[in-house]
């Protein structure tokens, strides 16, 4: 009669330990589904946009450059 | 009592610097640049010997001369002079600055006058826009 009590005692701790498991699993699961997948990456090609830039911000000042230096333009 | 009239003094000769140097800026606007091109380098230019080329220097088109190549030289030295002094104002490097002035060089240049196109290649001005570099406003 002693031996079922110990098998039940047995059952219990296992039947625990797997619902933990189970728990652990489910709360890994989760983890993992709410994690988003990387976006596409931004190249962003610096040295010709800076370069543009640059050519804009510059284009008033050459052209008067150019008017004052009519002897060499 | 005297201060206010010290301020409506100031005033007065503030708005007329004010309007002087407006009425030196118009005029420098209105009054094309007393400097002008040399004869030789104004016929090379227009008989289409020397064009301007991309990057704010000018190129000879054709058959290299000894005396083209003197005017070409010349005036690029002197070009090369301002560019650098401009430059180093505007914060820009001397290859920067060079390049806004050929974008804007060759946007002014008169219709039979030689520049370059961006692959290179000597194209002469038509009555349209020139074909410039993607880059140049």
């Amino acid at each position: 009669m002693t031996a079922p009590k110990q098998n039940q005692g047995e059952g219990w701790t296992l039947r625990l330990s797997g619902i933990a498991m189970l728990v652990a699993g489910m709360v890994a699961l989760g983890g993992c589904i709410t994690v988003n997948a990387p976006e596409e990456p931004i190249v962003i090609e610096l040295n010709v946009n800076i370069r543009q830039e640059v050519i804009y911000r510059l284009a008033e000042d050459a052209g008067n450059t150019i008017d004052q230096n009519a002897d060499i333009f | 009592m005297n201060r206010s009239i010290r301020h409506t003094r100031s005033g007065v000769r503030n708005a007329a610097f004010a309007l002087a140097a407006g009425a030196t800026l118009l005029g420098g606007i209105a009054v094309p640049a007393m400097a002008q091109r040399d004869p030789a380098y104004a016929s090379a230019r227009s008989s289409g010997q020397i064009g301007e080329k991309m990057d704010g220097y000018l190129g000879i088109v054709g058959a290299e001369t000894p005396a083209l190549r003197r005017i070409v030289n010349d005036i690029n030295i002197k070009r090369r002079a301002v560019y650098s002094e401009k430059a180093q104002s505007a914060n820009a490097t001397l290859e920067e600055y060079a390049f806004a002035a050929g974008c804007q060089a060759i946007l002014k240049t008169e219709p039979g006058e030689k520049y370059q196109a961006p692959n290179g290649s000597w194209q002469t001005r038509g009555s349209g826009a020139p074909a410039r570099d993607s880059r140049c406003p």
